[in-house]
Parts: structure tokens; C-alpha cells; sequence
């Protein structure tokens, strides 16, 4: 049999996907379309009630009202009306600021501290019960006592990306550094490179393809606890944007912000993988 | 005479084992010589311990009992003028293989400019005939190339002595051949002083200007010092036509299938030869054992002691 080839199979991967996505609008399209109605209603509780009741239709907003509002969003993504009225682009920005900044901290206290892990067994052995009890604790119990001490809604959520971002990035850079193979620190030793340089020039290296590992995992991570975080904690954000918009009983937005989480998370995803390919090294 | 550049006293390893019972001895009581410019080859089975003595000598690893004395100073550790060749090429994969070198080059010389660095880099790549391939990573190299750039990251240091562990036995016969040529070449230019584990008999005679036959572990042993009867100018094609080239070969064979086995846990060992083994010269006029001459050498205290002991046995 002839293997087709990737080009070809890629357009044939594409077709099915475009055939799949307007099989799913047309069926929602469907299932929220108005039937009929037949009941005949008391026009003053017709009016109260509106659309839904009256002419059958569904509450659900159907892929026409979404790709409505999608597309206002996408024409001024960056209004600011006060608090509860922000572009879409604003309240992703916040979020996507949060998630930087809780998640370079991690990184910078996760590769060092991996590296200590990786390289002294005593190190490893010693905070190995800290790490097991603290890795499975959701990022979200540390809010109340991140509110506590750090009296700061906006800080206390980067303190929750933080820790989140933390454990991936910690445990695949001590494993990366740990299983380093033998045979290039004994060349790091015969060339006397030092602790400095053989941790700098062949360890880094070494690791880098299991650190990045950890860190596209902890992004992704973040990427999902921030939703959450800014729903307890409220003010700016596409979390908070989610929430705010579900008491505003628009559903039309919520969905809006749905697709508009995907992307980004896919977005961060797709930059950790180049970022990881960039570093990674044939055997 | 020369004082000899690498003198191993008395070397041995023992692995504790289970509680209750004795160590594991892997070899014991070992001594030997090399002279400066000289190429030592160390025959034996496996498990002997042949890779911990190379690596002893490196400085990674260390033995159990006895000393090793290079250019006079003790080995305490690694150290760039004891350059290895690993069996596996142990190249960083991530670097190209001049960045391998040059990786080499910059740790010897620190204050060196990157054009410096990158310079003399290539001067080594060219020595083992890898210039066009320089900005290739290892895993576009074929394994022969791969273990050339292993070659010229250990030469780039010009360190004293060069240990090689088996470093061609990974290698498909074409390729070994080569190399075992590039190694003669490089020699030549060099005259490099040589450590080399091998399997393999013929590379042996090929390279190596002595070659330490051990016997089986545990409690390995040096039984015997073989000196290479061919001539020095030698290549792979005409080794074989050379008279000597049958009785050397099989005086080794003929230890390695039956003598290593025999002389296994310490079996036969001469108290006065732990400390001097005997040195043969296997030629087609029959195999002769050396006077090696040391006897007469101001001996230490537990030279004399071993000696005194040989001679009582030996009564």
C-alpha cells in the first residue's frame, strides 16, 4: 500500500476538521434555533418573559449570536468602561500579566532549587517529603492564606500561579539534572571545568529538554488555575470576566471567553513547545 | 634509565559485599611502568578490572589499596594532563563536534580569545581528517567519525598521557582499521604516551609497544608483560608477513584462552613477580624472558621485602 504523503494527508486532516467544526455550528445552530410556538401566553407574561418562552427559543445563544459578538469584541478589544465593563483584550492581558509574573518567580526558584535536588542525593532525599505533601495540595487552598498574609487580592492570585507553577517545573529539573549521564561529567571532570562551568556547559544543556518538559506542563497548569483564581478574587481578568458575565446572564460572552481561553492556553503551549524544540538534541 | 611516567604500586579494588562475608577482591597486589612516549596495552577478560585501573589512572575513579605516581606526583583526581578516550564517544550531543573540542580547548586554555580557541580546535579536527564535517552535530556523524572527534577533543588539551577504554570496540572492522591507522598517525606526529584497554590481539600488536596480559577476576592479576617484537614501523598490511607476528599473537591467545583462566583468584603467583612481573619477548626463535633489570635499582623497603620473599620460593 502506498503511504500517502504528509502534504497530502495534511489537506485530507484539514477537510475533516472544517467538516467536523460545521457539522458541531450547524447542530448547535439547530438545537438553539426557535420552533414555533403554539401555546397562546398572556401577553404581559409573554413580555416579561421574552424570547425564550414566546417563540420557543432556546436560552442557549446560537453560533450566529457568538460570531456576532466575537466579532464586536474583536473590533475594540481594548475599551475601558470602569470595572465591569472592560474589552475582552484588557481582562486577557491582566490575565496573561498574572500568569508572567507568578510563573517567571517559579522559574526562578524552581531551576535552582531542581539543580540543588538533582545534584546532592542528600538534598533530593531531604525535601522529598516536603514536595510530595506540597505537590497534590490544589493551588486554589493556598488563596485564604495568601489573602491572609499578603493582604493583596491581585498579588495573592500571582502567589497561586506561583506555587502551581512551581512543583512541574521543580521535579522535571531535578530528575533533568539527576540523570545526566555519567559518561559527560566524567568528560566535565577530566577537562576540569569546575563546579560553575560543568553545571553551566553540561548539566544545563544536558537537562534542558526535561526542564522545558516541566515548564510547558507548568504553563499549561498556570494557564488553568488563573481562571479560577480570578474568579475568587475578582476585579480584572478573564476569570473575573467569566464570572461577571455569567451574573450578567450573557451567555453569548461567556462562551466568547471560553474560545478566548482556548487560544491562549494553545497560544502559550504552542511557544513552550518551540521554546523546548529549540533546546532539545538529537542522541 | 628513565624514571617512568606512570608507576602503579600495588593497586587493588575490593566492592564490600553482603554483611558477614569478605570484600569482593576484583584485582590485587598490581605494578607496572610506562615510560615516557611509551604505548601500554592491557589485555584481559572481562571483569578483571580493566576499565577501574584506566580509570583509577584518570582520577574518576579510585582503588582501594596502593598508588599511582604520574610525573612524580600522586593522582588525586582528574586532571588535564591525563586525557581519556571513552568507550561510548561521551561527545555532548548538543554541541557540533568543533564545539566539542572547543568546549576541551577553552578549559586548558582559559584565557584564550574564541578565535584562538576555535584555531587550534581545527587544527585537531584536521588531524583526524574532519575538516568539512566540524559543524555537524554527533548525531549526524557515522560512529568512526564520532570516536575521531573523541580523539581530537582529548588531543586538543595536549595532555601528557592519553587513556583510551576500548574506544574502537563499538566500531564495525573497516572502521576500527582506520582509526587504528588514524591512532598510528596521530602517534607518530605526537609520540603521545599511550593507556589503552583492548579485547583484541591484533590491535594490540598493531598499536601498543608492551602489552600487560591480566588474568581473570576476582583477584586479577598482571602475569605477564609481552614486548611487541615487530618492528616499529608497522602497518596493517604487512603486520601479518612479519616472522615474529605468529609467535607473538599466540603466545597472547594462548594466555587468554587457557593461561588467564589457570592463573585465575591469585593462582601461581610468584610473591618476587607481584612487583615485577615477568617481561617476554615472544619471537620465531622461541619466547624469552627479560632480565627486567630493576633488581638492581636502589630498592624501597618493600621491594626488598617482596624480593627476599621471591628468593625464599624460589629456594
Amino acid at each position: 500500500m502506498a503511504q500517502p504523503s504528509a502534504s497530502s494527508l495534511n489537506i485530507k486532516a484539514t477537510i475533516v476538521s472544517v467538516l467536523i467544526l460545521a457539522t458541531f455550528l450547524f447542530a448547535w445552530h439547530l438545537g438553539t434555533a426557535g420552533v414555533a410556538t403554539t401555546q397562546k401566553l398572556d401577553p404581559e407574561y409573554a413580555k416579561l418573559m421574552g424570547a425564550t418562552a414566546t417563540q420557543g427559543k432556546s436560552a442557549m445563544p446560537g453560533p450566529i449570536e457568538v460570531g456576532a459578538k466575537i466579532w464586536e469584541h474583536l473590533k475594540d478589544p481594548f475599551y475601558d468602561r470602569g470595572t465591569n465593563d472592560k474589552g475582552l483584550g484588557i481582562q486577557l492581558a491582566y490575565s496573561i500579566g498574572r500568569v508572567a509574573l507568578g510563573y517567571l518567580l517559579a522559574v526562578a526558584v524552581a531551576i535552582p532549587l531542581g539543580f540543588l535536588i538533582g545534584m546532592s542525593p542528600l538534598m533530593s532525599r531531604a525535601l522529598d517529603p516536603f514536595i510530595q505533601v506540597m505537590k497534590p495540595i490544589s493551588p486554589l487552598a493556598w488563596m485564604p492564606l495568601a489573602l491572609y498574609t499578603i493582604k493583596d487580592s491581585g498579588m495573592s492570585a500571582i502567589f497561586v500561579i506561583f506555587i502551581c507553577s512551581l512543583w512541574p517545573m521543580l521535579i522535571n529539573t531535578a530528575f533533568g539534572v539527576a540523570s545526566v549521564r555519567k559518561e559527560w561529567l566524567n568528560v566535565a571532570k577530566t577537562l576540569e571545568l569546575g563546579p560553575a562551568r560543568t553545571a553551566l556547559s553540561v548539566i544545563l544543556p544536558a537537562a534542558a529538554p526535561t526542564i522545558f518538559t516541566g515548564m510547558r506542563i507548568s504553563i499549561g497548569i498556570a494557564w488553568l488555575v488563573i481562571v479560577a483564581a480570578e474568579m475568587l478574587v475578582g476585579g480584572t481578568g478573564i476569570g473575573y470576566f467569566v464570572w461577571n458575565e455569567w451574573n450578567n446572564l450573557s451567555i453569548t460572552n461567556v462562551i466568547t471567553a471560553i474560545l478566548a481561553i482556548g487560544l491562549v492556553g494553545m497560544a502559550l503551549d504552542q511557544l513552550m513547545a518551540r521554546l523546548q524544540k529549540s533546546v532539545s538534541y538529537a542522541d | 634509565m628513565t624514571k617512568a611516567l606512570i608507576s602503579a604500586e600495588g593497586l587493588a579494588k575490593r566492592f564490600p559485599q553482603g554483611q558477614g562475608q569478605p570484600p569482593l577482591t576484583v584485582f590485587e597486589n598490581l605494578w607496572f611502568e610506562i615510560a615516557h612516549g611509551e604505548f601500554a596495552c592491557i589485555i584481559g577478560h572481562s571483569g578483571c578490572g580493566k576499565s577501574t585501573i584506566l580509570n583509577a589512572l584518570a582520577g574518576l575513579d579510585t582503588a582501594s589499596e596502593g598508588n599511582i605516581i604520574v610525573g612524580g606526583k600522586h593522582v588525586e583526581g582528574p586532571s588535564l594532563d591525563r586525557a581519556v578516550i571513552f568507550q561510548g564517544n561521551a561527545l555532548m550531543p548538543w554541541l557540533s563536534a568543533l564545539g566539542n573540542v572547543e568546549l576541551a580547548v577553552s578549559s586548558r586554555h582559559k584565557d584564550w580569545s574564541r578565535a584562538e580557541v576555535r584555531e587550534h580546535a581545527m587544527k585537531y579536527l584536521d588531524l583526524v581528517h574532519l575538516n568539512g564535517s566540524e559543524l555537524k552535530k554527533p548525531s549526524q556523524l557515522s560512529g568512526g567519525m564520532k570516536q575521531r572527534v573523541g580523539i581530537a577533543r582529548a588531543l586538543s588539551i595536549e595532555p601528557q598521557i592519553l587513556l583510551m577504554d576500548e574506544p574502537f570496540s563499538a566500531l564495525d572492522a573497516l572502521t576500527r582499521g582506520s582509526l587504528q591507522d588514524e591512532v598510528l598517525s596521530v602517534r607518530a606526529k605526537t609520540k603521545q604516551t599511550i593507556f589503552m584497554i583492548t579485547h583484541d590481539v591484533d590491535e594490540a600488536m598493531l598499536l601498543a609497544d608492551k602489552i600487560l596480559l591480566m588474568t581473570n577476576g576476582p583477584k586479577a592479576r598482571i602475569a605477564e608483560i609481552v614486548e611487541n617484537t615487530l618492528p616499529k614501523e608497522r602497518s596493517r598490511t604487512d603486520l601479518h608477513k612479519h616472522p615474529n607476528y605468529y609467535p607473538l599473537r599466540n603466545h597472547m591467545i594462548e594466555f587468554l584462552v587457557t593461561r588467564s583462566r589457570e592463573l585465575a583468584g591469585g593462582a601461581g603467583a610468584k610473591p618476587g613477580e607481584l612487583r615485577h612481573p615477568p617481561v617476554v619477548r615472544p619471537t620465531i626463535g622461541g619466547t624469552t624472558h627479560v632480565e627486567t633489570a630493576r633488581s638492581s635499582q636502589p630498592a624501597e623497603s618493600t621491594a626488598a621485602t617482596d624480593l627476599q620473599a621471591g628468593r625464599v620460593s624460589a629456594a
